[in-house]
């Protein structure tokens, strides 16, 4: 089969019906979208794409190829972040072939240009579907890493004072960071006291007791004293029940507790205006 | 072999840790420690290892030593100036550093020393 030959008829057939295949496919994917983007924008942006697809299978030039995958990456990280499915983002591809076998259905003659241009369709749809993908873990993993940025806060309550309120499950790799944080800024500031909240944190177990323990046993290290506050009820019930031993460790009940706990120890005293 | 000088102001005895400590040296600081002790009746030991960013698990136990040697001429130690990273390392391995107080610099330190006197 002169596989050459039937691509660029079909490129030629393509660009001759240009307004018409444009014009339905962005109909068929306005449809599937449910009106979260105006069809003048699908136009657009399938218009740029069919003139990329047409000119890969004339094979005219060899920068085509890399254009057209440069197209469709953006394309569909573009639909990654706006919240479309896969299907949605995908379909988006493949009704392209479903507004030309309209068009061809009538003509016998054009089977195999058809079916060369469905091959090539069928890899443009994989792409998308790659590129969507990585676009979603990117999305996922910067997510996570501004949530560990904003789950470990270190705020300074007093001279020589800071809290730390925890929000959100403990693990190694969340304890680990607090803990870094905690003792730079013990050491940029200079506090001598700091104040471990645990009022956000829903459950503890023996892990997460484990790793408060080290976070306090090394703030001993660098010569200041922990507090643990927040501890709820249920929390106390469940330490106590597990047999965790929290040792000569402060813990407290609020935050106000343990801060009026630290100012003591810093011999100061609140006393009414 | 680098040796760590002693320094004696008042009662107190200032050790000032700028090398990278190895294992010698630190069995040498012990020794040279506890002479001083013995000689001068010195009431605080004050060790800043602000300029340590390496420790292993024998140099986290002889420092426990020195408290320990210090303690039985009378003398509190104070280890000062501890970096974060060092901290976490002690902790991982399990050493809390029991009988020695800690202070984040040598004002606070010699503050603890100058409290217990």
């Amino acid at each position: 089969m002169d596989v050459g030959g039937t691509r660029e008829r079909m490129a030629d057939y393509l660009r001759d019906h240009q307004d018409k295949i444009v014009g339905r496919w962005s109909e068929l994917v306005i449809s599937g979208v449910r009106g979260r983007t105006s069809l003048e924008v699908v136009r657009h942006e399938l218009g740029g794409l069919f003139t990329l697809i047409v000119r890969v299978l004339s094979g005219a030039d060899d920068y085509a190829a890399g254009e057209l995958r440069a197209a469709l990456d953006e394309l569909s990280r573009g639909r990654a972040r706006d919240g479309f499915t896969p299907s949605e983002t995908a379909l988006g591809v493949f009704s392209l072939k479903e507004a030309v076998y309209e068009l061809v259905a009538e003509s016998a003659e054009m089977v195999p240009e058809f079916l060369a241009f469905s091959r090539i369709i069928d890899d443009l749809g994989l792409r998308t579907f790659e590129a969507y993908s990585a676009a979603r873990e990117q999305i996922i993993s910067d997510q996570v890493s501004t949530m560990m940025e904003l789950s470990t806060p270190v705020v300074r309550l007093w001279e020589g004072i800071i809290a730390v309120p925890l929000v959100g499950t403990l693990d190694s790799a969340r304890t680990q960071l607090v803990m870094e944080k905690l003792l730079d800024t013990l050491v940029a500031t200079g506090a001598d006291h700091a104040v471990i909240d645990i009022t956000g944190v829903p459950t503890v177990d023996t892990e997460v007791a484990q790793h408060l323990l080290k976070t306090v046993s090394a703030a001993r290290l660098l010569g200041a004293e922990c507090t643990i506050s927040g501890i709820r009820p249920q929390v106390a019930q469940t330490i106590v029940s597990l047999g965790i031993e929290f040792g000569d460790i402060a813990t407290k009940a609020s935050l106000a507790d343990a801060l009026a706990l630290a100012l003591r120890q810093a011999g100061l005293k609140v006393v009414p205006a | 072999m680098d040796r760590v000088p002693i320094v004696k102001i008042g009662q107190t005895l200032f050790v000032s840790i700028q090398i990278d400590l190895q294992d010698e040296s630190v069995i040498r600081l012990q020794e040279d420690l506890a002479d001083e002790l013995a000689a001068t009746a010195a009431n605080g030991v004050i060790i800043d290892i602000t300029a340590v960013e390496i420790v292993d698990s024998f140099i986290g136990r002889m420092l426990t030593m020195i408290g320990s040697i210090s303690r039985l001429f009378d003398a509190e130690t104070v280890i000062v100036g501890m970096r974060p990273a060092v901290a976490i390392t002690l902790t991982e391995l399990g050493l809390s550093l029991k009988g020695v107080r800690t202070a984040l610099n040598a004002e606070k330190g010699l503050a603890i020393l100058n409290g217990k006197s």
